[in-house]
């Protein structure tokens, strides 16, 4: 198997405080892999230290073959990864379909023909194409902040959160919704609270805590590790 | 512990909520109200002073959507806008008659270059008092402006974005800029006014008792046709709709693949254009004063407010209300007060409605 994405001893921080002392993190193309762990462990921090947003202090980043290691979140763009923010993950005052054209910034040809490949996608979106994003319902923001992500259809998926602040039933939405990306062939990387159903449907997972790798391993096993299950799974 | 029920507690939020909502629909439909009897009544009783305020509004609005749009994308106030378009016009003056002021008073100095001596330039179009040769110095201050503009933000402004500088020093910084500014233009030009044509020209007599210049149906159709330009852009470009991407959420801008160093660069050198061209149209039909720019930070602000900051089709109507405000006071007091109207407007609406027309909650 190739590997999409790769951390490797990854240190990284904001002003003086140093949140990750060298998380290593691999995914393979077209896996599912769930990042878990308590708060505060530094899972945010890595998605936005993987998609440069936040220096890397030591260590590597790569994107298939490329190093992308501190590139510009504009560059990691091209080179195909998306990244979906926790929150304020939509533009609210510019229409559903700017918010998508957005997504498809760096994208020089081809904005009618993935418009339609995603709008497809998300049903519900397509009868609002004209509707300002700030008047969608916080399960809506989130099915389009996920469309936003895939109009470059990326390599590899950052997902932070994804069900944050969302109903029992709409986070069952959202995760099928995840399932079926990951499934056309877009490699995922999440960070879930609702760690149970996250390792339910991923390849692979990682715990991590107070910034340093704890435990990776295959999901469905995970699920079952008395450790975890105390620890994270509310057992 | 509370010995509310939560219940209860819960229906006062929501009826809170409902109040807050019943106020602030209910000011800004008072707004729109006001707003339509005042320009019914100017447009049907003052013709002639709605059609002065008119023109003034529409020049404002250009300095005021660069203001909005630098406020939204950068998140300051520009406090050196007024003296920004002042300078642009000065340079406009500068291309077209190559005049500096000179080592003894009164006595100017002339480079020996400008735009005045190409042949034919200085014959009047049409019904103008002016030649091409202004509208050559007007598009060449456009890009002194912009590229200004640009080289003012590597130099001041990025250094204190990428310190994580406040909003309170980016205020004094945008302020430090406007009394440099006005300080080179007075080296520079002195204080005496300018003006870019000399002689005496007609004003034409049209139904209505409107009584106008050439020029000011020329400046106004050039500040509508910009005014428009700028909304084409905004709202239905790439680069326009970035901008308002990047003014909704920078972060999210930059995750989604768009330059902001790029769109920033864009932004100011939109609004240092629309600065020269602002400051070169009001120039034709007023004087050319370094102070001028100063006075036209309260209407300035008061427009961009009035629309609801950083809302670039809040600050074009809030332009024109300021202008045919302003000038339709006359009837009731001195010109001399015509500054204090825009004083009014502004606090009038930072205490009914202090987002504006266009405004959105934060």
């Amino acid at each position: 198997m190739t590997l999409a994405l790769e951390a490797t001893d990854v240190v990284a921080g904001y002003g003086e405080a140093e949140i990750l002392h060298g998380v290593s993190i691999a995914v393979e193309e077209g896996e599912m892999v769930a990042i878990i762990g308590p708060n505060g462990a530094g899972k945010s921090t890595l998605l936005k230290t993987i998609f440069g947003l936040i220096p890397t202090r030591a260590g590597s980043v790569r994107l298939g073959t490329n190093d992308i290691t501190s590139d510009r979140p504009d560059s990691i763009v091209k080179a195909g990864m998306s990244y979906v923010p926790q929150v304020e993950n939509v533009f609210p005052s510019l229409s559903i379909n700017e918010n998508l054209e957005m997504g498809a910034y760096v994208r020089q040809d081809g904005l009618r023909e993935r418009l339609e490949v995603v709008y497809d996608m998300f049903p519900d979106l397509t009868s609002r194409r004209g509707d300002g994003a700030g008047k969608l319902s916080g399960g809506q923001r989130q099915m389009l902040a996920l469309a936003r992500a895939l109009m470059l259809d990326p390599q590899v998926l950052l997902l932070d959160e994804p069900s944050a602040g969302l109903s029992p039933k709409m986070v069952d939405s959202i995760f099928s919704k995840i399932v079926d990306i990951n499934l056309a062939g877009t490699a995922v990387l999440l960070i879930e609270q609702n760690a149970r159903e996250a390792l339910s449907f991923s390849h692979r997972a990682y715990v991590l805590v107070t910034g340093e790798n704890r435990m990776e391993g295959d999901a469905k096993t995970m699920i079952d590790n008395e450790e975890v299950g105390r620890l994270y799974l509310g057992e | 512990m509370s010995i509310v029920p939560a219940q209860f507690n819960d229906r006062l939020t929501s009826l809170g909520e409902q109040y807050r909502r019943f106020s602030e629909t209910t000011a800004t439909a008072l707004l729109w109200v006001l707003i339509s009897i005042l320009f019914l009544w100017a447009a049907i009783f003052e013709t002639d002073l709605f059609i002065a305020g008119m023109i003034v509004g529409s020049v404002l609005a250009l300095g005021a959507i660069g203001l909005t749009l630098i406020y939204s994308i950068l998140g300051f106030a520009n406090f050196a806008h007024g003296d920004t378009m002042m300078l642009g016009a000065y340079v406009a003056f500068f291309l077209l008659t190559g005049i500096v002021v000179g080592e003894k008073p009164n006595i100017d100095l002339d480079v020996g270059w400008s735009l005045n001596r190409m042949p034919g330039a200085t014959a009047e179009l049409w019904d103008l008092s002016f030649g091409w040769g202004l509208l050559v110095a007007i598009a060449l201050s456009m890009f002194v402006m912009a590229a200004f503009s640009i080289g003012l933000d590597r130099v001041v402004y990025r250094p204190l974005r990428r310190r994580g500088s406040g909003i309170v020093i980016f205020a004094m910084a945008a302020l430090g800029v406007a009394f440099s500014i006005r300080a080179v233009m007075l080296i520079i030009w002195g204080p005496d006014p300018r003006r870019y044509v000399q002689g005496i020209h007609y004003a034409n007599h049209y139904p209505f008792g409107v009584v106008l210049k050439t020029d000011q149906i020329f400046i106004f159709l050039v500040a509508m046709g910009l005014a428009a330009v700028m909304y084409f852009v905004l709202f239905h470009s790439k680069l326009g709709k970035a901008m308002r991407a990047m003014a909704d959420n920078p972060d999210l801008a930059l995750v989604s693949g768009i330059n902001t160093d790029r769109i920033v660069m864009w932004t100011w050198a939109i609004g240092g254009g629309l600065m020269a061209i602002a400051g070169a149209l009001l120039a034709i039909q007023a004087l050319l004063r370094p102070i001028l720019g100063f006075e036209l930070i309260l209407p300035l602000f008061a427009a961009t407010i009035l629309g609801g900051i950083g809302k670039p089709q809040g600050a074009f109507i809030g332009a024109l209300v300021v202008g045919v405000s302003q000038e339709s006071s006359i009837v009731f007091f001195s010109a001399g007060y015509k500054p204090a109207v825009a004083f009014v407007i502004l606090v009038f609406i930072l205490l009914l409605r202090p987002r504006g027309l266009f405004g959105t909650a934060s």
